[in-house]
């Protein structure tokens, strides 16, 4: 079973993200929700419909990015969106959709012949057409280079922005937690936590880190005795201090200053999705 | 059946987009003609029983180009478009899958239509081919024989796993039925043993229903030929409908 019990209501306007591990149950919960996989159990209700008895009525008011699916090698750019189109009532004039996703240069090119960010944002395109109320976006940046992706965040919010509502799936967990309102963690098909990115890391109480190098050698438990500390670890000349507290960061330069110990590169870093995770299931999150 | 227009359209110009589906099913029948015209002209022949070797070749030809469109094309398309989740796309939106089927046949029964046209062109214009038969039945045998192998073309792309395999059964099907079947050569000069491994492939009986209501033989003569191909047309729609996937 993919996916055992999953429960979610999703607000008009949000981006709200399913996070979760490769093989979690992402993409079974969207075909589900889309119509095009039948649930062995429970209730679905998107816009007021069944997916499984209005399918086709439900996706004149909906957009599906779906992982891994594709064009014809040999479609073009302006076809592709042409064909669509025709799909929805009233047939949806794409022009606007090419200068949104910057495709304006690419109306001729062969599907084949488009990089990987193209492929994805003809993919939105072609989501977006039928001006949809609700759009799927699955595992959107998965295979984009950094700079790619962050042209996509700016894209999806762009989609939010024009009062649409966006649901969409990842592995990324810095992508979830920067770019959605609510986040579902999925793990193993089932909803592990489910909040704002904002809550959930400081409703688990995750530790943040204090991390800096230091010169020569000092005894760790001096460390070990401030307040809030949870535990520090040394490796060479890097220490890392997992804790909680507003305060943690200036007793930790305090200290370092008051016994005279030199130290650089002192940072902190707050905890992410990624500690959230790894706190509710004691497992990395892997790419 | 919104978009269906727009469906077939866009198949069709992907479909000119690969040169060798267009070639084998538009071009190589004509050069064959051309080949084999030359060599032999359309004198006529006691084995043909009068008739020349152009008259036989052109009904016999469009039996290569509905086992090219249904044994072909159609299994490489569909399985490589699901096996690239073309199809998965394609269902994400509201269109309905009974309007994807109509365009893809109508698009190929189009091809194939040209195809056969270019023949009848090639040897009107070229060769002075005979016909003694009613266009209207001839169009009704060549439909009959058109869906019943796109009725097993279905059933290829519907069992295979990928366009490759797909390609693979399909040309199991296509050479021996071409060669065996007296689409490519004729069949009075086939031996006994081919002849009889011929029979038991469909498009033997395309070509001699063909051939027959070509040449103004009644339909009484050809039931046989007739309940084949209805029966294949059939068992294959059921079997197609059943195990169809689209992902």
């Amino acid at each position: 079973m993919a996916v055992d019990e999953v429960s979610f209501e999703v607000q008009e306007g949000e981006i709200f993200g399913m996070v979760g591990p490769n093989g979690a149950g992402k993409t079974t919960t969207i075909e589900c929700i889309g119509g095009l996989r039948r649930p062995d159990a429970g209730r679905i209700l998107v816009l007021g419909l069944d997916p499984q008895a209005k399918g086709y009525a439900l996706r004149e008011r909906i957009g599906m990015q779906l992982q891994e699916s594709a064009l014809p090698d040999r479609i073009k750019v302006w076809e592709a969106l042409d064909l669509y189109a025709s799909f929805y009532r009233p047939s949806d004039d794409w022009r606007p959709l090419l200068e949104q996703l910057g495709l304006v240069d690419k109306y001729n090119a062969s599907f084949a012949k488009l990089s990987g960010g193209e492929k994805q944002r003809l993919s939105i395109a072609l989501a977006l057409l039928g001006d949809p109320e609700l759009v799927f976006l699955d595992e959107l940046t998965t295979g984009l280079d950094p700079q790619a992706r962050r042209a996509m965040w700016d894209l999806v919010r762009g989609i939010r922005d024009r009062g649409k509502t966006v649901f969409l799936t990842t592995h990324y967990m810095e992508e979830a937690e920067r770019l959605c309102d609510r986040v579902a963690i999925i793990d193993r098909g089932r909803i592990i936590a489910l909040d704002t990115p904002e809550n959930l890391i400081q409703g688990l109480g995750v530790d943040s880190r204090v991390v800096f190098s230091v010169e020569g050698t000092f005894s760790l438990e001096l460390l070990q005795t401030l307040n809030g500390v949870s535990r520090v670890e040394q490796s060479g000349e890097r220490v890392t201090l997992y804790g909680q507290g507003e305060a943690l960061v200036g007793q930790v330069i305090n200290l370092l200053t008051e016994r005279g110990i030199r130290f650089r590169d002192l940072r902190t870093e707050r905890p992410t999705l990624d500690d959230v995770y790894l706190a509710l299931t004691g497992r990395e999150m892997r790419d | 059946m919104r978009g269906l227009g727009k469906l077939i359209w866009v198949k069709l110009k992907l479909f000119f987009r690969e040169p060798e589906a267009f070639f084998f099913t538009l071009i190589f029948p004509v050069l064959m003609l051309f080949v084999f015209g030359s060599i032999y002209g359309n004198e006529p022949l006691d084995i043909f029983g009068g008739r020349g070797t152009v008259d036989m070749s052109v009904p016999a030809y469009m039996g290569i180009i509905i086992a090219t469109t249904g044994l072909m094309s159609i299994p490489i398309s569909v399985a490589t478009d699901r096996e690239k989740r073309v199809l998965r796309r394609l269902r994400t939106t509201p269109v309905r899958p009974h309007t994807i089927i109509t365009a893809w046949l109508v698009m190929y029964f189009g091809i194939t239509l040209v195809g056969a046209l270019l023949l009848v062109a090639a040897g009107k214009l070229v060769y002075d081919m005979r016909f003694d038969g009613n266009v209207l039945y001839v169009f009704l045998a060549f439909t009959l024989g058109t869906l019943s192998f796109f009725a097993l073309g279905f059933v290829v792309a519907s069992l295979a796993p990928t366009g490759r395999t797909a390609n693979i059964v399909g040309m199991v099907l296509f050479f021996p039925m071409i060669f065996f079947s007296g689409a490519t050569i004729p069949w009075q000069t086939l031996s006994e043993g081919v002849q009889r491994v011929g029979r038991a492939l469909p498009l033997t009986y395309v070509v001699q229903l063909l051939q027959g209501l070509w040449f103004g033989e009644p339909w009484s003569e050809h039931l046989l030929k007739v309940a084949v191909l209805l029966g294949m047309l059939i068992v294959g729609v059921v079997v197609s409908a059943k195990t169809f996937r689209w992902d």
